[in-house]
């Protein structure tokens, strides 16, 4: 059986009380999952629940001449078809912007648009039918007279005379330009021993989650509410959109969000299909159901880090860092999504960029441009990913270029680990970070010496194997500084209820999600160590705006920091209550007992004395035999909000040993390696999956996953065969460290964990691979690194 | 995207076969292993009306050594090629291809027959059966006719399978001592599609001397790609590195690849070209390779 008991994972007598935070617990919900228990968004069937299909933009742009729906109608098993113009009837439209990037614009966007497609995989029409296979069955007879228009798809000339403007209202296709300047540049760089400089490529892709998105709206004409069945990380943060948009009143909206099967950021915007979807069952009064298949998660899921940045490093001739002058510029498609908008990725590399580093003069532009292609927004690790591939192949180009070993260069330059507080040119504020520390750990796991002179000898041989390293930092447990400022309705704040029923068992209800990342796991430890109970006699409820305090959800690595708080604060308050009743049953001080494994017992003895379901017997049932002014709310809540900084940074390092093919530009990575400090580390077996999965994805990124358009805005990429997701055979052993320099801010010192592994691994890969070519004078900035990029550098054709 | 409305028959016999045929003509379409084409039914880029099922048919089954020849059914499994005792001794090269196929899942239904039918030109085994030269059964309601693979192949997706025309097996002269068989591909990821391969056949006398060399490519072309200049190249001559130099060098005349998502023409080339000397190197002896 998989009960998890303090024994299974080895817990002994003397470990307790307040023995579950660090050790590595199970997931309550694994079995739950393996067997096919959950409950996923499409698992739930309502009584006359129908379907919804959608008509894409087969353009990247086009007007929208004539909608031909009579033979659609025909069609055995539909039952109505929706348009734009349909739609705008119940349904507002959003423009996604923030008030603090100063000066962004975006454009109006509907459900489906009323005049003009501004995008291949764009929803147009709705076929709403009995079953799913009826829809599309509808949808196939659906005509659409379309005007074609020139497409605006390569962001380099987005901003140049001629281009296609996408939204004419907005006069051009800028959305967002900051700059951010610290030092003085110019003279900094004229006065540098060396300069380095490289363009560098990131390339557009996608989350591509196991659970595609999922929603049923069903709305009840007879109370007038709106429930929302939806495969989402902010179940609260949709709860808003679909009432301000829907025109109801938020109480009136319930959004409920069981099992997920992964989000990755995906899960976390405001998309027109999903809207369109609320909005026809709010028409309709029935329930509809929308599952997107893998073509239209392709086509409509937000892609990401679609980013050309040309950047230069100033070193003086000791090997200082003197500064970074980066210029970097991304296409988002033809919307800023909202409500989180689509210029926050720039703005992250602005924020990102020589992150690790102790240096003075700073210069970062980005461009944030409109295309005719997917809109992008945030994915897992926003902008770090960038930033760091840009700040980590400068650093190995100016060691390289100084002669000197790239460790050794990181040891002069990474911030010491004593000189916290501190705020980085771009004006990020750090509390506490380990870049040294981590670096020492780092070289404990990894055996350089043993690895260089592996790579020596293979070399004779004509084989090519580099190693390659990636400081970098992580911006988690975000403030009301990164939306809430803006005028978006998106909680930084979380609560938690943790209670106690009459069986001494405990329930916690949280504002955070669980996505298949193991939030409900650390939600029981953190609960069963708070009030001392065995953690088996938690249960956790997520995902239900109707039962859980309000909170923002999953996102910007906050379960852990922020959810985890409360849950902390809640169960210790829950405990101490427990106490106060436990003392006036047990005629003792309520200090001098404690709660162990479900039990009170003496605190300085350790002597059992009442078992919590005894307790809570005589609170529910014989409450006349208590005092009676004694307070018995056996259930207590807790929000959090961090105050003192606006977000808690983390840090780490990479490293990767990878062997390049130079007659196939095949790449394969040999070994990884990470040490990362997020802080407390709740639960070390989930941290390492995080930090394993982050550093998989991160590879994806590098070696495979790529959103193709063609010069049309064609996407050609529409399928897993063609869309390349990393997969286990080609992925290395991955060996996961820690440092804990927990926040100060929080009682449980959590920071996020969630993206570092994807924050660091493209720079690492980046950097093995051209070490291994540098014996060859090649060298690759452009992501993801195919054979055919890999070859052409090596001018081998 | 769910599959259209289909209609769907067993056949138990070839005689079930041709009478489905003749009931629903074009509508009906040959179900194999299912791994291609219940892929593109829930692309919804087919609809055929009619799926007819050969997989119970036993004339289709099995692998043989008869009149000489090695015999392999169509329906045989691409895991059954990786396993069977006649294919490994007497046509190792299918056995050897069997593994570059997709994943386990998929080899566990896909089948020979399914594969040449479907003639994907960067799939393994049209190309093995090129380098082979192995000779089709054609079978219809009209009869059987026999044609060799490198003929069979007419064009992207193309064949020379009419109307009504099944695959009912593939034929292979047995391996000689003398024959030295290899395939070799470079895929993004492991099971992905060859973004370029190499399904080599030749004999190597006594003497090291190359007779009958077939180099076939696949992942580079429209079809299986016969690389008839690198095989004049080699043929009659002493296997060495001046050879496969030679061989290497005439290759750029046999292809002309087509771009695609993984990179230009130059690119599949370049790769046609390390495979052939990664193949050919394989058939050095051991001295020759340690030079
Ligand atoms: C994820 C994935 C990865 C794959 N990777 C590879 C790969 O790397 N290399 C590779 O070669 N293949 C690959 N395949 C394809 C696989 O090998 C298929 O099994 C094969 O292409 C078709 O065989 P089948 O028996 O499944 O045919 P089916 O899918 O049943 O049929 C395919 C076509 O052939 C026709 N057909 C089938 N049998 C006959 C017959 N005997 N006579 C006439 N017509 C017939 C059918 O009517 C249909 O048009 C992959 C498939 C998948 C799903």
């Amino acid at each position: 059986m998989n009960e998890i008991t303090p024994a299974s994972i080895g817990l002994s007598r003397e470990d307790l009380p307040n023995s579950y935070i660090g050790r590595s617990v199970p997931r309550p919900n694994v079995p739950k999952l393996v067997q096919g228990r959950a409950t996923y968004t499409d698992d739930v069937v309502l009584p006359r629940m129908l379907h919804a299909a959608f008509l894409r933009s087969p353009h990247a742009h086009a007007r929208i001449l004539s909608i031909e729906t009579a033979a659609a109608l025909a069609t055995p098993g539909v039952v109505r078809v929706f348009t734009g113009r349909d739609i705008a009837e119940v349904c507002d439209p959003w423009v996604a912007v923030l008030d603090h990037l100063k000066g962004m614009k975006s454009a109006p966007q509907h459900p489906l648009p009323l005049e003009r497609a501004t995008w291949q995989g764009e929803p147009v029409v709705a076929v709403v039918a009995e079953s799913r296979a009826a829809a599309e069955d509808g949808v196939a007879a659906l005509r659409v007279e379309w005007e074609p228009l020139p497409a605006q798809t390569d962001m380099e000339t987005a901003l140049a005379p001629g281009a296609v403007v996408i939204h004419p209202e907005l006069g051009d296709n800028l959305v967002f330009t900051r700059t951010a300047t610290a030092g003085d540049v110019e003279a900094a760089f004229a006065a540098a021993h060396k300069v380095v400089e490289a363009t560098f490529v990131t390339a557009r892709h996608t989350g591509v989650t196991l659970e595609p998105r999922s929603i049923i709206a069903d709305y009840n004409r007879a109370d007038g509410t709106l429930t929302v069945h939806q495969s989402t990380q902010a179940p609260h943060m949709m709860q808003g959109v679909f009432a301000k948009h829907l025109r109801l009143r938020e109480s009136d909206v319930r959004v409920i969000c069981k099992d997920v099967g992964g989000s990755f950021g995906i899960k976390v915007h405001v998309y027109p299909d999903e809207v369109a979807v609320a909005a026809m069952a709010r028409i309709m009064g029935r329930p509809v159901k929308f599952v997107a298949d893998r073509f239209e998660s392709f086509t409509s899921d937000i892609h990401a880090r679609d980013h050309r940045i040309k950047a230069r490093i100033a070193v003086d001739a000791q090997g200082k860092i003197l500064g970074f002058d980066v210029d970097d510029l991304t296409g988002i498609g033809p919307y800023s999504v909202y409500p989180r908008t689509s210029a926050i990725e720039g703005n992250q590399v602005v924020n990102l960029c020589g992150g690790p580093y102790d240096f003075v003069n700073y210069r970062c532009t980005t461009t944030v441009v409109l295309q005719n292609k997917a809109p992008t927004c945030q994915y897992r690790a926003v902008g770090h990913p960038i930033a760091t591939a840009v700040t980590e192949g400068l650093v190995d180009m100016a060691a390289e270029a100084l002669g000197m070993d790239p460790i050794a260069f990181r040891r002069i330059n990474l911030i010491r680990d004593d000189a916290y507080p501190r705020t980085s040119p771009s004006g990020m504020r750090f509390e506490g970070l380990s870049h040294h520390a981590s670096l020492d750990k780092l070289l404990e796991m990894v055996p350089v010496e043993k690895i260089r002179a592996d790579q020596a000898a293979q070399r004779a041989r004509g084989v090519y194997r580099g190693l390659g390293f990636a400081s970098f930092i992580e911006l988690t447990n975000p403030s009301p500084f990164m939306y809430g400022i803006g005028g978006a309705r998106i909680s930084a704040q979380d609560g938690a209820t943790v209670r106690m029923d009459p069986d001494g068992s405990i329930t916690i209800a949280s504002g955070v999600t669980e996505q298949g990342q193991g939030t409900e796991a650390i939600l029981a430890q953190i609960a069963a160590h708070g009030v001392g109970v065995p953690v088996e006699r938690v249960k956790v409820i997520t995902g239900d705006t109707q039962n859980t305090p309000y909170g923002g959800g999953t996102w910007a690595c906050r379960g852990a920091g922020i959810g985890g708080e409360a849950a902390l604060q809640s169960a210790l308050a829950l405990r101490a209550q427990i106490l106060e009743v436990a003392g006036a049953m047990l005629q003792a001080k309520p200090e001098t007992l404690d709660v162990v494994m479900g039990e009170v017992v003496d605190r300085a003895s350790g002597t059992p004395r009442l078992s919590l379901a005894e307790l809570g017997r005589i609170v529910y049932f014989r409450g006349d035999t208590l005092p009676r002014d004694l307070p018995r709310e056996l259930v207590q809540t807790r929000h959090f909000i961090t105050k003192e900084y606006p977000f808690a940074f983390t840090n780490g390092i990479q490293a990767c040993w990878a062997e390049v093919d130079v007659e196939t530009g095949m790449v394969k990575v040999l070994e990884h390696w990470c040490v990362e400090d997020c802080g407390r580390v709740i639960n070390p077996l989930l941290v390492d999956e995080q930090v394993r999965g982050g550093i998989v994805q991160g590879l994806g990124g590098a070696l495979y996953e790529h959103c193709v358009y063609d010069a049309e805005g064609n996407l050609l990429t529409t399928t897993l065969a063609d869309y390349l997701v990393p997969m286990s055979a080609e992925m290395p052993d991955i060996h996961v460290g820690h440092v804990e320099t927990p926040t100060r801010e929080s009682l449980l010192g959590a920071k996020g964990a969630g993206e570092a592994g994807t924050a660091g691994a493209p720079a690492a890969l980046m950097n093995a691979i051209n070490d291994a070519l540098r014996p060859l004078g090649a060298r690759v900035t452009e992501q993801p690194f195919t054979p055919a990029r890999i070859l052409k550098a090596l001018g081998r054709i | 995207m769910k599959w259209p409305a289909i209609g769907y028959i067993r056949a138990r016999s070839l005689d079930d076969l041709w009478e489905a045929q003749r009931t629903h003509g074009a509508a009906a379409q040959v179900l194999a292993g299912g791994q291609t084409l219940l892929a593109t039914l829930a692309f919804r880029l087919s609809e055929p009306g009619v799926l007819v099922d050969i997989t119970r048919i036993p004339e289709l089954r099995g692998v043989s050594l008869a009149g000489g020849a090695l015999r392999i059914g169509a329906l045989t499994r691409h895991a059954e090629l990786a396993r069977d005792p006649l294919v490994a001794r007497h046509a190792p090269l299918f056995a050897a291809a069997a593994p570059h196929i997709a994943h386990p899942a998929i080899r566990n239904r896909g089948t020979i027959g399914g594969s040449l039918a479907y003639a994907d030109p960067a799939a393994e085994l049209p190309a093995c059966a090129v380098a082979l030269d192995a000779t089709l059964h054609l079978l219809s309601a009209r009869g059987e006719r026999r044609v060799k693979a490198e003929g069979f192949f007419t064009g992207l997706l193309s064949t020379l399978l009419e109307p009504g025309e099944i695959i009912a097996a593939v034929e292979v002269a047995p391996a000689s001592p003398a024959q030295r068989t290899a395939i070799l591909e470079v895929a993004r990821r492991s099971g992905d599609y060859a973004m370029a391969g190499i399904a080599a056949a030749l004999e190597l006398d006594a003497t090291g001397r190359v007779a009958a060399p077939r180099l076939a490519f696949f992942g580079v072309g429209d079809r299986p790609v016969l690389a008839n200049r690198a095989n004049v190249a080699l043929a009659g001559r002493v296997l060495d590195a001046q050879a496969i130099a030679a061989a290497a060098e005439a290759l750029g005349d046999d292809l002309d690849p087509p771009a695609d998502l993984h990179g230009p023409p130059e690119m599949k080339r370049h790769l046609a070209r390390v495979l052939l000397r990664r193949a050919l190197t394989q058939f050095l002896p051991a001295k020759e390779m340690a030079a």
